[in-house]
Formats: structure tokens, C-alpha cells, sequence
């Protein structure tokens, strides 16, 4: 199939319309509003829902209604938005309503700009609303990723009744490349939902909650939650490794930024510098593997390279479990870093590293 | 020779409400109306946050459990997907009223084909008594210990008559459970609002004043009284939108 | 691997004219990206945006050191024309803009775009004449790839379409 120039929004969209997603609930906000304008217009040429919800909160949980009663339903904001859909996100994951989240995530905090940054790392790998829980979160740092990390999300989240988010900032929001497109997939391939609220028609009826008022009930439903975020860190941890076999600096990033850092890689060994470089395609479970091979080996140091002020370092540092020393550089408020900036925190870093050991 | 048989659209869990609290009333009405329709097969309904919190272990259907105020965000999710499917909402004052008003009024405005049960009692019962958004001027409540007062808490808001100002609504009636024949009029329009759902017609929308004797400190013969004689004065029972008027009853 | 930076003030025809070039790249199989800077004006504010073309995959998108720059305006033109590579070229609309890049390591062309426009037809395709003038120093991609997106895009708008293409050629034409 030919590829063509879509948006990293359309391709998001084209990602879950082709893997089922038949009910897409959103509000306005920059820079995501591609997303709910595309799914206005696409969603009813495939019989599938479009509402847009009074806010934030009301589309979650018109996720939650609808995910609920079985079909595969999505909703997509940036940073603020986000936060705003944290309660209903809480409830999705107790009540294990597989759905899938985007965030096009803009700099905060607060009403923060609109322009590209990575400061929700904390909020969608480490739970984000109350309770304990996690999200599957997947991070495309192109627009063919975000169309297939889109359409993988919904698998992903159905297997483990574990919502799903796609973690990506402005630029993969902004940004048009050549996509290749899935073929649209036939719902009946899609697994039915036993548990489904869809009307029991004779049948035993079923319940989805999240309110499980004993103790001697709540806590086996949250070890049983755990037990599936064990499982789904055995199973799902995914990362780019990038010229990584005998680097000595490794540079790590995700998203639109983890593409600069290639070019940076390239760069520095054109400049005679040994530089690798790790990109976390899955955030949640973060893909540690991939740091320990590279700590075991020929690597030197490492540097986490952020548009936020350092929140994945802190999973770098977990990874590399102190078997080699972690450095971090970040830009915030909307600025991307340029290359040169990186190549000489890399030196830095580098620098730094050999004069400790 | 007819046996009275309890609804099959009620489960035999026991009812957790205090006693002489008109909940349960309510729950049966809503329950025979949806199995008299022969809805129950295909019916989901989704429950609130508050007294009736546990609604799900009761109406024997598919049921959701929604967060605080956000059921009829649920059940639009539900609706537009499954549209076939009858879905009812059940909420109180706190649920519908307060932190849920955007909810409530935006599926009124949008004219979702799903019907709405308001357990109006005028106060916060799970959580103990608070002052909620339907108190009655001067009642007392734990966070209004000497009785709402205007000047600090502002007036209570009837729920009715302002979803009546939107275009969309097909039916809202505000009724009572204060005595039978308040209780047979509000299965009555109870289950109107169902047959016009099911009839795919719109948003409906029924308002049902109920008591709190626990909260409201007053035995339950008093507090049917009160609602009787106080709560019908700030909350007039009626019609307040019925777009099927002039056509035959059925 | 050509990186071109494209620069002007909303209502230009920066955004389109940037994404047609992405399409035209993407035409002959090339790897390509489109990256639009964006602001919280929705007309008139400035626009650029950024395109890549590359035999290869594109790892980074952005252009911060552009081989080439097709400033419309002037502002534009003195914003970015420090940042152009040494050795790239620059390509300014001269009917909007002084010229002087203030450097000498570059190749700077003036192109009277908006009056050569004027001239084929439409002030409204002036972007194309500085994309005739691009392709023309560059062969960044075919002239032909151009027409073909010209044809698709403007299915059923003929005298569009024709008017666009009279603006291209003459935007070759000028830097002949």
C-alpha cells in the first residue's frame, strides 16, 4: 500500500478508526484540535460516535459509558485537559474499562503555552489520578508510530483491561509524514467482551464498578490489578536502541525529541565520539532491559534528554541502578533543544564521567 | 386469583436505606416501570454517587457505576453507542444538582434519548447531612447548623424549571413520595419517561422529592409531612415539559 | 537530504506552499517530513514552517541550521537568515524585502515574487513563484512531481491550477 502525507493527529485517528474505535468523545484544546475536528468528520462515515462533550471530564467518562458497554471508544486532550480527566482515568483503570487516552502533551504547568513539552511523564507513568494504578503508556516519535501505536494501544488495552495512553507532544501533533495506513479492520475480529455492560438479554447481568467498600475486597481487586501491571512488564516492555552496542555515552529520549537525539548520535560520531542512544517506546512499563544491557557494557554514561526538568531521568537512574552515573539535560516552557546543545551535554556528561571513575 | 410478586427487576439484596428514607419506593417504581415495558433485557442503567451509591447491587440489570456527577456523561457514552438499549440514570441533589450541574445540563441540552430518575431530598444523606443544592431556605443542615441563610448560602435550585428553558428536553415532571397517591403519580410519569425513551422521543427527565428522616432529624410519618407540607412550597410538583401533549394516553 | 526552511506572514501561503513540497517529495518516494511552527494567532501572525527531504530515513524534523530558506517577507527574511547554513541559499521575496542578509556566506536570491504574481495572474500564488525559484537552484524535486500535486490538488479547479503553474514556471524563470 502507498504511504500518504497525513498529520501525527490523523494518523492517530486513522490508527484507532482502522482498529475499531467506533466512539470518539473530546473537547477543544491546543495542540490537539486536528484530533476531535478529524473524528467529526470521519467517525459517521464508518457508523461510529462523535460527541463533543461539554468538557473534559464529561468526555472521559463518556468513554467510561461507552468503552463500558464494549466498543472500543477513545478520547484525546493536551496537559490541562488531561489533568482534568484524571478522576475519570482512576475509575477506567478500577474498573477495568479497556480505552485508549491521547495526550499531545503542551508546557505546563498550569495553563502553561501551547507549545511542545514533556512535563506529563510523571502524571500518565505513574497512575495520574488517585489510587494505585497504572496506564499502558506508548510514545510515537513519528506519524507512522502514532498511527500504529494508536491501533496497538486498543489491542494492548483490551488484552489487559488496562486503559491505554498515547503519550506524544506538540510536534507529533503538528507534524505531516509519509503514513502508511493499516487496512480497517473487521469488528468481528475484535474479541467480544464477556463482561460488557451491553444489556443482559437473559443472561447473567453484569456490573462495572469501582467502589469496593471492604477491605477484604479492595485489596485482592488491587493486587489482582498489580498482578496485570507485573504481567504486562514481562510482556510489553519496548525500546528503540539506537547505535547503542559499544557506545560510551548514551543518550536516552522519547517522543520527537529521541529523533534529535539520533541526529546528535550521528554527529558526535562523526566527531569521533562513541554515542548511542535508548528511546522508550513503551513509558509505562518502562523498558529497563534495554539501560542494564548498555550499564553492563560499554557504556560510560548516561544522559536523559527531556522537554520537562528531569522526570524520566528518574527511571533512567532506576534502570541503570547506579552500575553507571545518570545525567540529565532538559529544556522547558515550549523550547526544543537544538542539536548543538545536546552534543555538548553529551561531552559534558561524558566528561564528567571519566573524571569520577 | 392475582398474587402480588415482587418486581424481577429488583434483586433480593437488602435495601441499605435508613428507615423511613422513600428511596426504596422509588427504586420499585423505576424497577416494575422498566419490567412492565419489557425493557429489562436490554436495559443498562448507571448509578450515582451518594445514598443510592450501591443502586447496582439492587436494579437487576447491567448496571455502571459512574464518579460523582458524571452519569449522564456515562450514559451518553452508552446511549450513542448502544442506541437500541434503554438507559436510565439515577442520581440525588449532591449527584445532579451540584458537582454534576455541567453533566446534567448539557445531556438535557444535547436531548439524550435517556431518562433521568432525580432523588430530590434535599440534603447530602451518605455523607452525613451536609447543606445540598436543593436545601430549603432556613432547613438545617451540618454545614448550615442554624438553617440555610440567602445571604451566605444562596437560594436552592430547582432542577425542573431550569432544564425546562432548553429546547431539547421531550419530558420533565417533578413528583412526590409523600403519600399513595403522590407514589402512584410518580410511577405514572416515571413510566411515561421509559415508554418515551423507548420510543426513542428524547431526553427525559423525572424529579422525585423523597425524605430523610435521619437527616432531617424527624420520624418518618413527620418528614412524609414535611415534604408534604414544606418541600412541595420551593419545588411545586407538575409538568414542566411534555412534548407528547394532545396525544391520546396510552 | 535537503532542509528547507519556509518563512512569511499568515495569509502568505507558507503552510501550503511547504506542505506541497512535502507532497511533491513524498510523489517521487522520498522520505519527507512537514513541520509547522505554530502560534496562538489563527491569520496574520508570522508563519514558517519546516521540510525535510531525504533519500533517507529523517531522524530529527527540525531545521535549525536550514540549507535553504524562502523568506516571503521581509521580517522573516532577517529573523532566519542568520541561521542558514554556510554555503545554502536563501531565497527572498524582493517585491516585500530588502535583500541584504548582512553575511557572505551565503547565496541570497531576490525574487520579485509578489509582482511576478501579479504579472501570472494571482498575488495569491506568489509562494508558488518562490517555490518555482527553488526547485529551479535546487532540483530538490522534480518539476514534473510539482505538476502532478498542482493536478491533484486542484482536481476540477483548472484555471486554479493553471494560474499556480504559470506563477511556478515564471518563479524558475526568475532565477535563470
Amino acid at each position: 500500500m502507498s504511504k500518504i502525507l497525513l498529520h501525527g493527529t490523523e494518523a492517530i485517528c486513522e490508527g484507532a478508526m482502522r482498529n475499531g474505535c467506533r466512539a470518539f468523545f473530546g473537547y477543544p484544546i491546543t495542540p490537539q484540535n486536528e484530533v476531535p475536528e478529524y473524528m467529526s468528520v470521519q467517525m459517521p462515515k464508518i457508523g461510529g460516535v462523535f460527541v463533543q462533550a461539554e468538557s473534559e471530564v464529561a468526555a472521559i467518562n463518556m468513554v467510561y459509558g461507552a468503552a463500558g458497554a464494549g466498543i472500543r471508544a477513545m478520547t484525546s486532550s493536551s496537559s490541562p485537559g488531561v489533568s482534568l480527566k484524571q478522576e475519570g482515568i482512576s475509575y477506567i483503570a478500577c474498573a477495568r474499562i479497556p480505552c485508549v487516552i491521547v495526550n499531545i502533551m503542551r508546557a505546563g504547568p498550569g495553563l502553561g503555552g501551547i507549545l511542545p513539552a514533556q512535563g506529563d511523564y510523571f502524571q500518565a507513568t505513574k497512575g495520574g489520578g488517585h489510587g494505585d494504578y497504572h496506564l499502558i503508556v506508548l510514545a510515537p516519535s513519528t506519524a507512522q508510530e502514532a498511527c500504529d501505536f494508536t491501533y496497538r494501544a486498543f489491542d494492548l488495552s483490551d488484552k489487559y483491561r488496562v486503559p491505554a495512553m498515547i503519550l506524544a507532544d506538540g510536534m507529533i501533533g503538528q507534524i505531516m509524514e509519509p503514513v502508511e495506513l493499516p487496512p480497517m479492520r473487521d469488528l468481528k475480529d475484535i474479541p467480544e467482551k464477556q463482561w460488557a455492560t451491553s444489556g443482559h438479554y437473559g443472561k447473567e447481568r453484569r456490573i462495572l464498578n469501582s467502589l469496593i467498600i471492604k477491605p477484604e475486597e479492595l485489596e485482592p481487586h488491587v493486587n489482582e490489578l498489580q498482578r496485570t501491571y507485573d504481567e504486562i512488564y514481562a510482556n510489553e516492555r519496548k525500546a528503540e536502541c539506537y547505535k547503542t552496542e559499544d557506545a560510551e555515552i548514551v543518550l536516552t529520549a522519547y517522543g520527537t525529541i529521541a529523533r534529535i537525539c539520533k541526529s546528535v548520535v550521528d554527529e558526535l560520531r562523526m566527531q569521533g565520539v562513541k554515542a548511542g542512544c535508548i528511546r522508550p517506546i513503551t513509558l509505562y512499563p518502562f523498558p529497563d532491559d534495554a539501560y542494564a544491557k548498555c550499564a553492563a557494557g560499554a557504556a560510560k554514561a548516561f544522559l536523559s534528554v527531556e522537554l520537562s526538568l528531569g522526570q524520566m531521568v528518574e527511571d533512567v537512574k532506576l534502570a541503570v541502578n547506579g552500575k553507571k552515573p545518570v545525567y540529565f539535560y532538559g529544556r522547558t516552557g515550549g523550547n526544543v533543544p537544538e542539536e548543538a546543545e545536546i552534543i555538548e551535554a553529551a561531552k559534558n556528561a561524558l566528561k564528567k564521567a571519566e573524571a569520577v571513575q | 386469583m392475582k398474587v402480588f410478586q415482587k418486581t424481577k427487576m429488583l434483586t433480593d439484596a437488602h435495601l441499605h436505606y435508613c428507615p423511613g428514607c422513600t428511596h426504596g419506593i422509588v427504586h420499585r417504581l423505576v424497577a416494575e416501570s422498566i419490567e412492565e415495558l419489557g425493557l429489562q433485557d436490554k436495559c443498562i442503567g448507571v448509578a450515582p454517587v451518594g445514598c443510592a451509591v450501591f443502586a447496582y447491587d439492587y436494579f437487576n440489570c447491567d448496571m455502571q457505576e459512574a464518579a460523582h456527577g458524571r452519569a449522564p456523561a456515562v450514559a451518553t457514552g452508552i446511549k450513542r453507542c448502544l442506541p437500541d438499549r434503554t438507559v436510565f440514570v439515577y442520581q440525588g441533589d449532591g449527584d445532579l444538582a451540584s458537582i454534576g450541574m455541567a453533566e446534567t445540563v448539557h445531556a438535557a441540552a444535547r436531548g439524550e434519548n435517556i431518562t433521568i430518575i432525580f432523588i430530590n431530598n434535599s440534603i447530602y444523606g451518605m455523607t452525613g447531612g451536609q447543606m445540598a443544592p436543593t436545601t430549603l431556605i432556613g432547613q438545617k443542615a451540618t454545614t448550615c447548623q442554624n438553617g440555610r441563610d440567602p445571604a451566605v448560602n444562596g437560594y436552592p435550585i430547582r432542577v425542573c424549571e431550569l432544564l425546562a428553558t432548553l429546547d431539547a428536553p421531550y419530558y420533565i415532571e417533578r413528583v412526590s413520595t409523600h403519600d399513595v397517591k403522590h407514589v402512584m403519580a410518580a410511577k405514572k410519569a416515571i413510566k411515561k419517561a421509559l415508554r418515551f425513551q423507548s420510543e426513542g422521543r428524547g431526553y427525559t427527565f423525572v424529579e422525585v422529592l423523597v425524605s430523610c428522616p435521619t437527616n432531617w432529624h424527624m420520624r418518618p410519618a413527620e418528614a412524609l409531612q414535611f415534604m408534604g407540607k414544606e418541600c412541595v412550597k420551593t419545588f411545586p410538583l407538575g409538568v414542566y415539559r411534555d412534548k407528547s401533549e394532545g396525544e391520546a394516553e396510552v | 537530504m535537503i532542509k528547507i526552511l519556509l518563512a512569511g506572514q499568515g495569509g502568505q501561503g507558507v503552510l501550503s506552499a511547504g506542505k506541497f513540497l512535502a507532497e511533491s517529495g513524498l510523489h517521487e518516494g522520498k522520505e519527507v517530513t512537514y513541520l509547522p511552527a505554530y502560534g496562538p494567532e489563527m491569520r496574520g501572525g508570522t508563519a514558517n514552517c519546516s521540510v525535510i527531504i531525504s533519500e533517507h530515513a529523517i531522524a530529527s524534523p527540525l531545521c535549525n541550521k536550514p540549507d535553504v530558506l524562502i523568506a516571503m517577507n521581509g521580517p522573516s527574511f532577517h529573523k532566519f537568515a542568520p541561521r542558514v547554513k554556510s554555503g545554502g541559499i536563501i531565497i527572498v521575496n524582493g517585491s516585500v524585502s530588502d535583500c541584504y542578509a548582512g553575511r557572505d556566506d551565503v547565496h541570497v536570491y531576490d525574487v520579485a515574487a509578489n509582482d511576478i504574481a501579479i504579472e501570472t495572474g494571482d498575488v495569491r500564488s506568489a509562494n508558488m513563484v518562490m517555490l518555482g525559484a527553488f526547485i529551479a537552484l535546487t532540483g530538490a524535486v522534480k518539476e514534473k512531481s510539482i505538476f502532478n500535486c498542482l493536478n491533484e490538488k486542484f482536481v476540477g479547479k483548472p484555471h486554479v491550477c493553471e494560474v499556480n503553474g504559470k506563477a511556478f514556471r515564471a518563479g524558475m524563470q526568475a532565477v535563470r
